[in-house]
């Protein structure tokens, strides 16, 4: 298991070198020129193309990507063209915000969308089910944003019990992790839901109840570690993607967070910004997926089995294996 | 005479769909005595699995429904005992081998586990005595105690057929249902299988209601036979009478199907035809369609049960003539 957790890590590696050439690719090919937009309108083709030379847009390629690689192994994520300052520990300073909402958010979901879906299969038919799979259906399906400004304005400006922007105390955080939760509480729900019910109609539940256990046994340790397993990916898939989806969020309740950074960075065509920044976003999320795979591994003891098989026999084949595996999160990432 | 083991009243099950009715199960009576072995044989989907899960009472909720009858286990009546009650019973009382070892075990649970949790349930003993008599339990179905840690894929088909065996016998039931549970074995294991649950039914008094396709293993295990045919017990009797005076054309038809070792020239002759549409029953005998005996009458209205020698009863017109 350690072993396979560190074939992963060094496949973190040629991911990172990848998603650095594909972020380096892009910004190539998108119209728009850091110097233009630093220097105004009103600066000349000269003044420009001197800070071009300057800022070294004008290397060719390849060694802009060799000299991105190089900075980034020693540390050095390059600093804001427009700021000037370092973008790692700009990043790290707002990465505490977004961590926070997203963290929140995804427990906040977590441990109300788990129970609502179990909840909900145990009540198939009934007016229950369906008022949870409605109600989940609105949270899905309505933007978050439409939902943020719902709270808004009810918590904040009627009845004034919460602030309705920026970060003062631990109060100004309720708004934006619930507005950040709702729509994942539903997406775990459903799915949460519907793994349930596929699960308590396959015959080992059948099994569980002939040997005289309680429904609760049943459902709670039967069948719910069996359709847990779907959901831990889910919300891996969940907690990944919010990282870079808080954006919204962050500009509605103004939170200085790393999606308005390199929101900002992009308008700004700040290529340090936007290099590193999706760089080390994504690194987030590859090691997330990688947590999410150990995590299946503890719960299910057939995958577990799997790597175990791998660790005895060391061959060339169990290379392969890994590799298609973090090629696969690789392009989820 | 003595008790009565189980006594089925009147069962009668169906299955709802979207638009259909399923009746899977009609007006089945049924008795079992202490100690008796009983066949429950019949073609795929006779309702046989269904009239067992009737009695654990682990129907799936959410499509079957018990429309009418009564269930009498040693005089009470399972299906008017509170869910509480009745999980006493299961696991504990009556227990249940299912048909397919592959599916009915938890893939993320260990085998011991899933062992020790039947016997913690109905025994107060610690977590430590009942792992320890699951290990003998997997002992006795011939599986190394070693092997308790570990989870069902890493057991072949037949292994986990074993642990589902060894589960069920786990608190010594009175009575064991067991659902084919030879049929996803190989010949010899087969034979050490059903062995093993002869030794069981002699040591524990156990009595058992073993469905299965195979008259051999009837023969060979069993005292007294029910033959199923869509959903009604259409013959029962002793292993003896049936076998040798089979009344049923129905019955008859079975053992014609069979290979014989005497007669190996002769051609079998399988039953004709199919069983009728369980959503849609004829209002007649069921077996009608398929009877070379069929009159007009048996088209227009259902046989009763007719007792054509002491405790060999038969659903069949023909039954009644021969008075
Ligand atoms: N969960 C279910 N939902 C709907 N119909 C069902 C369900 N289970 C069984 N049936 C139907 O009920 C009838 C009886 O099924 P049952 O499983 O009792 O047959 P069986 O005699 O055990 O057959 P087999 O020998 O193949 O195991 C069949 O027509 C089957 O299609
Ligand atoms: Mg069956």
């Amino acid at each position: 298991m350690l072993k396979y957790i560190g074939k992963r890590l060094l496949m973190l590696i040629p991911t990172m070198l990848g998603i650095a050439l594909v972020v380096l690719i892009i910004i190539d090919l998108t119209p728009g020129d850091p110097a233009r937009v630093l220097l105004g309108t009103n600066a000349t083709e000269e003044q420009v193309e001197e800070l071009r030379e300057e800022l070294g847009l004008n290397k060719p390629f390849l060694v802009r990507y060799w000299e991105f690689v190089k900075n980034v192994c020693q540390g050095n994520f390059g600093s804001s063209i427009m700021t000037q300052r370092p973008v790692f520990s700009e990043m790290l300073m707002r990465f505490r915000y977004t961590l926070v909402l997203v963290v929140f958010g995804t427990i906040f979901s977590t441990i109300l969308g788990i129970p609502i879906g179990i909840y909900a299969a145990n009540h198939t038919h009934t007016w229950k089910d369906s008022l949870a799979i409605f109600l989940s259906l609105i949270c899905v399906s309505m933007p978050s944003f439409w939902f943020a400004l719902l709270m808004i304005r009810f918590f904040g400006v009627k009845l004034q019990w919460l602030p309705i922007s920026g970060i003062e105390d631990w109060k100004g955080w309720i708004l934006p992790c619930v507005a950040m939760a709702l729509g994942l509480m539903a997406l775990i729900a459903r799915q949460m839901r519907s793994d349930m019910l596929e699960v308590l109609r396959q015959d080992y539940i059948t099994t569980a109840r002939s040997k005289g256990l309680s429904e609760r046994k049943v459902v709670y340790r039967h069948a719910l570690k069996n359709a847990i397993i779907p959901v831990i990916m889910v919300i891996g898939g969940v907690f990944g993607s919010s990282l870079g989806g808080s954006l919204i969020t962050e500009v509605i309740f103004s939170i200085p967070g790393l999606g308005q950074y390199i929101m900002t960075g992009l308008n700004n065509r700040d290529y340090p910004v936007i290099q590193s920044g999706i760089l080390i976003i994504s690194t987030l999320f590859a090691i997330i997926i990688l947590i999410v795979d150990v995590v299946f591994a503890l719960v299910d003891p057939r995958i577990r089995s799997q790597y175990t098989r791998r660790k005895k026999n060391k061959g060339g084949k169990s290379d392969d294996g890994t590799g298609k595996e973090a090629k696969k999160a690789n392009a989820t990432a | 005479m003595a008790e009565k083991l189980l006594e089925i009243k009147n069962l009668s099950v169906e299955y709802h769909s979207d638009e259909d009715i399923l009746y899977a199960v009609n007006n089945v009576n049924l008795t079992l005595e202490p100690g008796e072995t009983l066949g429950l044989v019949g073609e795929t989907g006779a309702g046989k699995t269904t009239i067992a899960k009737s009695i654990m009472r682990i129907l799936p909720a959410a499509q079957a429904e018990i429309t009418s009858g009564e269930i009498l286990y040693r005089g009470e009546n399972l299906l008017a005992l509170k869910e509480k009650e009745m999980q006493k019973v299961r696991g504990n009382k009556i227990a249940m081998i299912f048909q397919d070892p592959m599916t009915a075990l938890n893939p993320v649970e260990t085998v011991g586990y899933q062992i020790a949790e039947a016997i913690k349930r109905h025994n107060k003993i610690s977590r430590n005595e009942a792992a320890d008599r699951a290990g003998d339990m997997l002992e006795m179905v011939g599986i190394p105690r070693e092997r308790l840690g570990e989870y069902p894929h890493q057991f072949s088909g037949g292994m986990k057929q074993r642990v589902v065996i060894a589960m069920a016998l786990a608190c010594n039931p009175e009575l064991l249902l067991a659902d084919e549970p030879t049929t996803a074995l190989d010949v010899t294991i087969q034979a050490q299988v059903l062995d093993m649950m002869r030794g069981l039914k002699e040591k524990l008094g156990t009595s058992v209601i073993l469905i299965t396709h195979d008259f051999g293993v009837v023969a060979d295990f069993c005292t007294a036979v029910a033959v199923t045919y869509a959903g009604e017990i259409i013959e029962r009797g002793s292993v003896d009478r049936i076998f040798n005076n089979p009344q049923h054309p129905y019955t008859q038809g079975l053992f014609n199907s069979l290979p014989s070792l005497e007669a190996t020239s002769r051609r079998l002759k399988p039953i004709k035809g199919l069983m009728p549409d369980p959503t849609a029953l004829p209002p007649g005998c069921r077996f009608c369609e398929r009877c070379e005996y069929a009159t007009e009458e048996c088209a227009k209205k259902a046989p009763e049960i007719y007792e054509v020698e002491p405790g060999h009863t038969v659903k069949c017109f023909r039954a009644r003539r021969d008075d």
